[in-house]
């Protein structure tokens, strides 16, 4: 009966679309930075609740962790390679994370910058150390 | 048919019919603010914000190991105590939290039936993680009990 009222599909702009700035580049580094934190979001799921399994509950947890432990453990390649996908694929899910609650919260173009240079250098010179320390570790120096 | 046209023809032909004849369901106000997707989403934002940054604390005292064997035993004893314990409980709790609800995410942005069971879904990771925190939460104040209380 009213078929001249056909209902048109209401029409709503895309969220941060920020409508007075164009398109940046022809890739959509948005789309993969999302992408990346569901990959790793899952891989770190196993991950990181195996470690803290193994840290916190197994074995007497905390109160057994020592250098002598952490020797043990590192002597082992399968522990090494764990560790280091945990601090890698960790440190830059945490990083995005933090990235988009600046994007969010800051009002100014310089506060945004600052705050980001900040993380940037901060997740860079962790990840390097981190990184350095499993890959140049003595297990056998006492 | 229209399915905006009102049952008893009273209201105008275009004006849509008012909330009480089409949901016997008192009308919450809204689908998200202030409802589980909206503290899902900030309980989120905290539990990640807090293990980033116990990240970078971590990276640096497991450093110490590269350091010398003892400076690496001298910061790990600070934190066999019943304080740090409770800490680490929190972050446990946290960690699983965020990674519980971020597989929950996942299933809103891939799974077909996702975004109409989100908060079923909510309530399940609610429910798991209760049931995980329990014991875990046991085992390791385990031994913090029996320093402060005696125990064997």
């Amino acid at each position: 009966m009213s078929s001249m009222h056909s209902p048109i599909p209401p029409v709503i702009e895309a969220p941060r679309s920020a409508p007075g700035r164009p398109r940046r580049g022809r890739t959509n580094t948005e789309m993969y930075a999302w992408l990346f934190m569901r990959i790793s979001g899952v891989v770190l799921v196993f991950l990181v609740l195996g470690h803290l399994f193994i840290m916190n509950i197994l074995d007497g947890g905390v109160q057994r962790v020592n250098w002598a432990f952490v020797a043990g453990r590192w002597a082992s390649p399968f522990w090494q390679v764990w560790d280091l996908l945990m601090l890698w694929l960790g440190m830059i899910h945490g990083a995005n994370g933090l990235r988009t609650i600046i994007n969010d919260y800051t009002r100014k173009d310089g506060t945004r910058l600052a705050l980001k240079g900040l993380l940037y250098t901060a997740t860079t010179i962790t990840i390097a150390l981190g990184t350095l320390v499993i890959f140049t570790f003595d297990p056998t120096l006492r | 048919m229209s399915t905006h046209a009102p049952a008893d023809g009273t209201a105008a032909p275009n004006s849509p019919p008012p909330v009480a004849k089409t949901s016997t369901v008192k009308p919450a106000g809204t689908l998200y603010r202030g409802r589980e997707g909206m503290w899902s989403w900030v309980a989120h934002r905290i539990t990640g914000v807090l293990t980033f940054f116990f990240l970078f604390a971590h990276v640096l005292d497991t450093a110490l190991v590269r350091v010398s064997p003892e400076s690496y035993d001298k910061v790990i004893d600070t934190y066999k105590n019943p304080f740090v314990n409770l800490m680490e409980i929190g972050l446990v709790g946290a960690v699983l939290f965020h990674a519980l609800n971020g597989l929950r995410i996942i299933a809103i942005d891939f799974w077909s039936k996702g975004p109409r069971l989100q908060r079923q879904m909510l309530w399940a990771i609610v429910v798991v993680w209760i049931v995980v925190m329990v014991p875990g939460a046991f085992f390791m104040f385990k031994h913090s009990f029996e320093l402060l209380f005696g125990g064997k």
